[in-house]
């Protein structure tokens, strides 16, 4: 039951927490009363040097941006199984060299569409 | 690990027509990479290769296996009848589209291998003897039935209807995958013997906690089949699919889904049938309900048969319901005969098909007897066949259904069932009305294709030939359960 | 430890702010996300109780659903792009072309 537990373990962290929190804002909050205040345009700007933003940020992005994401997400993920491969090939030995070999290779057939289609392209 | 021996020495010949699928589906996707304009052998290749996996089947099927993989994967007969419901579905399928993708002039390669992979995750999906591997395939075949559905690319009403039918699923998903984990939590397995038998030794049969994960479950499911009132994305995904897509949809995952489910409820959970049953009576006659009456609205024939297919489901809901090998047995009878018969009207729908989506509308039918008396004459016999008028084969599957209900002791269940049986001859008979009782508007013929009226014959054939002599499907149906029930 | 309860306990409210949220936001984007919650509440449950039981199979599902989630994700995400490119938006009440 979630009443009968005491994360006695935790209490470091915790405190740990605390006092982090307490030091970040105090060392904020009394510099306020130390430090110089003297702002004017130049300071005010986004960067102190180098170009001003021409533009809003907040523009959408180009839709290749999401296919590469997709690509990437798909192809990222399936790196997982590597990991339990990894942990257990030497029990398995060349019987689990021979499955990942075709796992990889069903991944390749994925690449090589996503390629022949295009995806891979920037400038189309 | 010490399960690593069984993995090794798992014999991979009972497999051969899921991994001949596999690469297949892996092959048309390369052809039509590096083939280019050749790329009209794909139906051909798909077709051919559909063929040699139901082969395969036939030819497996006198060796059958408890557990391969170290029990997760059986291959038992229970999961062959339902494999080859979905190759026929998939061979259909096949057929259908080679029409069609050429009037809409959608030429994707995707097409089949995604079609070949939809069958692939319903063969493993009717195999599974745990949430595993039956998540993996479920999985499989969604996403690629989600592919599918959208693969109009520049028709909105596509996009739409993928758009639906992947939220609901993908929703559907995550209700199933925390049913699982709570059931994994209670029971420490995912396989469903095993947890069948620590229900009884936990003696968790009486657990609170577990109703609402096998509840989960079954609204997962519920989405899966489009039963009510999880139904509300069938209608919408139906009618924006791509034709042959939509028959697909309403042949292959939704018996695919309904051998999950038995498997599920009738080799895992027996013991709570005292729980699920009224819930599944409920959702059967809600379903049964929904599906015709709201039926009886549509002028888009695809929107028809879409609520015609949710209703549909509810009647095989009172196989489930009846829990004995009978009710079983009749719904594998029931959902190889829909096979034919509804991707029989769909056969008609994809005939009349032009660029203008006609076909769809229920006044394109008017007068068809005059300019098709063939077309209009297999179409009355599929509307006579889903209505279930004797001599199709609509009339024996729904009176199997009927009957292992009855016996099960679901009176009134199974009167309510015949009433809304009967409410949909209204809507099924109008398409046959406006076939011949209305002139033609302008008397188009309508061009034909090889492989369509290869599909008509074949589907007239099924709905004829299991309607006059239905004893042998049946017989085979119920022979194939002890493995299943016991 | 932190008993196993704990994580069951967060799995459930994580899987019930995915149900909201998917049932009460009308961005796609945004239920894509909550389904996504919901996914992950069960691969918590699973991954805790596999740990507790000490029994491999919830972690060898977790494995999978993360796995497949990411296909999904790129599936729905790429339904996505082909409605916007037709439709320009992703706020599901302006998709409601078929009604019935």
């Amino acid at each position: 039951m979630p009443g009968n537990y005491l994360p006695s373990e935790y209490t470091a962290v915790l405190v740990m927490l605390i006092f982090g929190l307490i030091f970040g804002g105090m060392t904020l909050w009394i510099g306020r009363f130390f430090r110089l205040r003297r702002p004017y345009a130049e300071k005010l700007t986004a960067y102190e040097s180098g170009n001003p933003p021409s533009k809003s940020p907040r523009f959408p992005f180009s839709v290749k941006f999401y296919l590469v994401a997709i690509l990437f997400v798909v192809f990222d993920v399936e790196a997982i199984f590597l990991y339990p491969w990894a942990v257990v090939y030497d029990d398995l030995g060349s019987f689990a060299l021979i499955e990942m070999t075709i796992f990889i290779g069903l991944l390749l057939v994925g690449y090589i569409y996503a390629w022949k289609k295009g995806a891979l392209k920037w400038d189309r | 690990m010490d399960t690593a021996p069984n993995f090794i020495l798992t014999p991979l010949a009972p497999l051969a027509p899921e991994l001949l699928l596999i690469c297949l589906g892996l092959l048309l996707v390369v052809v039509d990479l590096f083939l280019g304009e050749k790329r009209h052998i794909l139906p051909w290749l798909a077709a051919l290769g559909t063929l040699t996996g139901l082969f395969l089947l036939g030819n497996g099927s006198g060796h059958f296996s408890d557990g391969l993989f170290g029990g997760m994967y059986i291959l038992d007969a229970y999961s062959l009848f339902f494999k080859v419901i979905c190759l026929i579905g998939v061979l259909f399928t096949v057929m259908l589209s080679v029409r069609y993708l050429d009037t809409e002039k959608m030429h994707q390669g995707e097409y089949y291998s995604l079609l070949v992979f939809a069958a692939v995750g319903m063969m493993v999906m009717v195999s599974a003897a745990d949430m595993i591997v039956l998540y993996l395939g479920l999985e499989l075949m969604a996403l690629s039935v989600y592919c599918l559905v959208g693969l109009l690319k520049s028709d909105s009403r596509s996009n739409e209807a993928a758009l639906k039918y992947f939220l609901m699923g993908a929703f559907s998903s995550g209700i199933l995958l925390y049913g699982i984990s709570l059931i994994y939590g209670m029971t420490g397995t995912t396989d469903l013997q095993l947890i069948s038998q620590r229900l009884t030794e936990l003696n968790l049969a009486d657990n609170t906690l577990l109703f609402i994960a096998l509840g989960m479950v079954l609204i997962a499911f519920s989405f899966k089949v489009a039963a009510a009132p999880f139904h509300m994305w069938a209608p919408d995904a139906y009618e924006g699919a791509p034709t042959p897509i939509t028959a697909f949809m309403s042949v292959g995952p939704k018996a695919a889904s309904f051998a999950v489910l038995g498997r599920i409820l009738l080799s895992g959970f027996p013991e709570l049938h005292v729980h699920w049953g009224p819930l599944i009576a409920g959702i059967a006659l809600l379903t049964m309900a929904t599906g015709n009456i709201l039926a009886i609205s549509q002028t888009n024939i695809k929107r028809m048969l879409a609520y015609s297919s949710i209703a549909h489901a509810g009647f095989a809901l009172l196989g489930i319901l009846a829990t004995s090998n009978e009710g079983v047995s009749a719904i594998m009878n029931y959902m190889l005969i829909y096979a034919f018969m509804n991707m029989g009207a769909f056969a008609i729908i994809i005939m009349l098909n032009n660029r203008e989506r006609r076909g769809e509308q229920l006044k394109d039918y008017r007068g068809l007897a005059q300019t098709n008396p063939v077309a209009a004459a297999l179409m009355l016999i599929f509307m006579f066949s889903l209505t279930g008028i004797p001599p199709t084969a609509g009339f024996i599957g729904k009176f199997y259904l009927f009957l292992a209900a009855m016996n099960a002791g679901y009176t009134g269940t199974v009167i309510a069932a015949v009433i809304l049986s009967a409410v949909s001859a209204y809507y099924y008979l109008r398409v046959v009305r406006y076939m011949y009782m209305y002139d033609s508007e302008k008397g188009e013929a309508v061009a034909m294709s090889p492989s369509l009226t290869a599909a008509l014959i074949f589907a007239v054939i099924g709905v004829i030939g299991l309607g006059v002599a239905p004893g042998w499907v049946l017989e085979m149906a119920s022979q194939s359960l002890p493995a299943l029930a016991q | 430890m932190i008993p196993v309860s704990w994580y069951l306990t967060l799995a459930a409210i994580l899987f019930s702010i995915g149900v909201y949220g998917f049932l009460a936001r009308r961005n796609v984007i945004i239920m894509f996300l909550s389904i996504e919650l919901m996914l992950n509440a069960a691969n918590l449950n699973l991954v805790a109780v596999s740990h507790y039981l000490t029994d491999l199979r919830g972690q060898i599902l977790t494995f999978f659903i993360i796995a497949v989630a990411a296909a999904e994700a790129a599936i729905g995400l790429g339904i996505v792009v082909a409605l916007f490119r037709n439709k320009a938006t992703v706020y599901a009440d302006e998709i409601a072309q078929m009604k019935g």
